[in-house]
């Protein structure tokens, strides 16, 4: 176990590096480079552009930009003023410390920028999975348990439906519903508001904050409760016909105990590996759920930055989500082999 | 719940029943066993529909780009079966020129993924050592990118720089850009295949007769780590739509006026209030096509492994 975390944490080394490189490269070989829409201003006078050019390093060879990107250029000196002399020293921290640059659309730090928006997001996505947790567990168990029973029928179809209904669209349609056709019976208003985390200008109330939370979280719940209880329906499957729970039942354990102690158990490890690997999605975000119902999260962050070129945000967004995706993938690796002893690694 | 029987005793469904008589994996067998599956024949038909309305979708008496202004916003009546758009057009002809695009995307996509994905996994598995270990962490650095945020990045480079053959609306620039990150589950699924059937006997018989690598890679064992890639191919399929509409419904994917069901989608948007006719069908297309390749791809997985549906009602 102990050379098997070695050997796995080395091997995240070289993945990072080839992440880094692929993302750096994928943003800096764009078209016209960073400078072509600098700020959305399409008129920037030359001089002021190689100004421009200088102070955010692009006028030094990529693979030197990659470097300062990555780590830096605080330990050398640059040429700050344009004669010809590298006289001081750089100012950018780098990657690997925390600086991801100055966004080119507010001229704020990313960080800073990346930072308002993320805790809007995990609070969209923890809710998110809270509830997809409640209602697929449930979906899940039951239709492994009662498999080929009119429940199970109605359930696997409606995860197969559920896992084909594009998010963007499944969006329009709860707005379509809930906003434009279903209408407060008593004061007229639509029943659920279509866009934003509160109402604008009103005072702070619990109430109006779940009411908009109700679509986007429909919105985003619908595809992973498809997708989980279909899987914790496959994993009850398997855990069912072992002998163990045929020992259960022989010791006369009641069947409430049998299925919820001894088989949701092992059949919820590989679900934890899938958790594990979706976590990412809270640094992403659900693009489509954000752009539709206007909520201020990453993913519309992302939007924004990606239809006004803003280089530095991207990259940032995109090497963060990037390696936390290959952090989890590690820790679902190493969380499978904790919760599950059967599992041995040389 | 404390009623249940101990377990499952009800006989298995006649069509599980008859999908495990014929053993073995030739193609008549498979045949047979997808046959039996009606989700998968269900998911056949509604996708021969619609391929066969897609490529028939010249015989519409209307145009699907000219617009005409008297009948903005129609309702669906029997001239308009699904209404027509805020320039007039024939809605139910835009659909069937946009699944077109949509199903071409889908194809070229899996293409795409095949002929990446297939070799990387063969030569992974098959060499081992540092060949895959090379192999396996490019593959992984792939999967770990976020995939829609990426493309939305590579589909607007791509579309400005307007090469000459991947023009800046076309199909295939879409299709190559949905491609360069759908080859990692195939690689994957390849590689394991490889680095199974290697072990067999009739392998090192083949290398004791003197077969040279790539023989032995391309006719002994490729042939029988076809069905699980035929599968993960028709799943790709699905997937290969829903990303192609997910990019033109954001603006990064088939551009206006040629329609996509994504970007049709995409334009109902502002007249959802009043006329939401124009944001159901899209999505209902896009729907159908990926929920019938989903059954097709879970019929195949059945028909090439009789395992799973003994698995499945209980019988092993």
């Amino acid at each position: 176990m102990g050379s098997y975390l070695l050997r796995r944490l080395l091997q995240l080394i070289p993945l990072l590096f080839l992440l880094s490189i692929a993302i750096f490269a994928l943003v800096n070989l764009a078209p016209g480079g960073p400078l072509a829409s600098l700020g959305g201003s399409r008129h920037v006078n030359p001089q002021r552009a190689e100004q421009l050019r200088r102070q955010l390093g692009l006028d030094q060879p990529l693979p030197l930009q990659y470097i300062y990107w990555l780590v830096g250029n605080d330990w050398t000196r640059v040429d700050a003023d344009g004669d010809g002399v590298d006289e001081s020293y750089g100012t950018r921290r780098g990657v690997l410390r925390g600086d991801f640059g100055i966004s080119f659309r507010t001229r704020r730090p990313v960080l800073t920028e990346i930072m308002e928006r993320l805790p809007n997001t995990i609070y969209l996505m923890v809710v998110t999975l809270f509830v997809v947790a409640i209602i697929a567990v449930p979906i899940g168990v039951l239709s492994a348990v009662k498999q080929y029973s009119l429940f199970d029928l109605i359930a696997t179809t409606l995860s197969f439906a559920g896992q084909a209904i594009p998010e963007f669209w499944l969006g329009l349609i709860l707005i379509l519903i809930f906003y434009v056709w279903l209408r407060n019976p008593v004061t007229g208003e639509p029943l659920f508001p279509a866009g934003g985390m509160y109402t604008l200008g009103s005072a702070f109330s619990v109430g109006d904050w779940i009411k908009h939370l109700i679509l986007p979280v429909a919105m985003g719940a619908v595809g992973w409760v498809a997708w989980y209880s279909r899987f914790l329906r496959a994993g009850m499957l398997d855990v069912i016909h072992q002998d163990y729970i045929r020992t259960a039942r022989a010791k006369g354990l009641t069947e409430r105990k049998v299925l919820y102690r001894h088989a949701l158990r092992n059949a919820l490890i590989p679900l934890v590996t899938i958790l594990a690997l979706d976590l990412p999605y809270i640094f992403a975000g659900s693009l489509y759920v954000e752009l539709i119902f206007s909520w201020p999260g990453m993913g519309r962050l992302y939007y924004q930055a990606a239809t006004q070129r803003d280089y530095p945000l991207l990259m940032a967004v995109l090497i963060i989500a990037a390696a936390t995706t290959a952090v989890c993938n590690l820790l679902a690796d190493l969380a499978y082999a904790v919760l599950d002893p059967r599992i041995r690694y040389d | 719940m404390d009623r249940m029987p101990p377990e499952d005793s009800r006989p298995p469904n006649r069509s599980a029943a008859d999908a495990l008589r014929p053993a073995g994996s030739t193609a008549s067998n498979v045949w047979g066993r997808f046959r039996h599956h009606p989700g998968a024949v269900a998911g056949a038909i509604v996708l021969g529909l619609l391929v066969l309305s897609s490529s028939l979708a010249f015989l519409s008496p209307y145009d699907p780009e000219a617009s005409e202004i008297d009948v903005r916003l129609a309702a669906p009546s029997l001239e308009h079966p699904t209404g027509t758009d805020a320039l007039g057009r024939d809605l139910l002809t835009r659909l069937v020129y946009g699944g077109r695009i949509s199903l071409s995307v889908g194809i070229m996509v899996v293409i795409i993924a095949l002929v990446v994905g297939i070799p990387i996994g063969a030569v992974a598995g098959y060499f081992g050592g540092w060949v895959d270990d090379v192999l396996m962490r490019i593959t992984d650095a792939a999967l770990s990118l976020p995939a829609l945020l990426v493309l939305i990045l590579l589909s607007a480079f791509l579309r400005e720089l307007d090469l000459p053959i991947l023009h800046s609306n076309s199909v295939l620039t879409i299709a190559l850009v949905i491609g360069s990150l759908s080859w990692m589950t195939v690689a994957r699924l390849v590689r394991a295949s490889y680095l199974t059937i290697r072990e067999l006997e009739f392998i090192t018989a083949a290398r004791c007769l003197g077969a040279p690598n790539l023989r032995i890679m391309v006719r002994h064992i490729l042939p029988n780590a076809v069905g699980p890639i035929i599968v993960e191919a028709t799943l790709e399929v699905g997937y290969a739509i829903m990303e192609e509409s997910g990019l033109s419904f954001l603006g990064f994917g088939i551009q206006p006026p040629t329609p996509s069901w994504g970007n049709l989608l995409s334009d109902a948007q502002e007249h959802l209030t009043l006329h939401p006719w124009l944001a159901i069908f899209p999505g209902l297309m896009i729907f159908l096509a990926i929920i019938s390749v989903n059954y097709i791809g879970d019929g195949m997985r059945d028909a090439f492994d009789p395992y799973r549906v003994l698995k499945k009602v209980g019988e092993v």
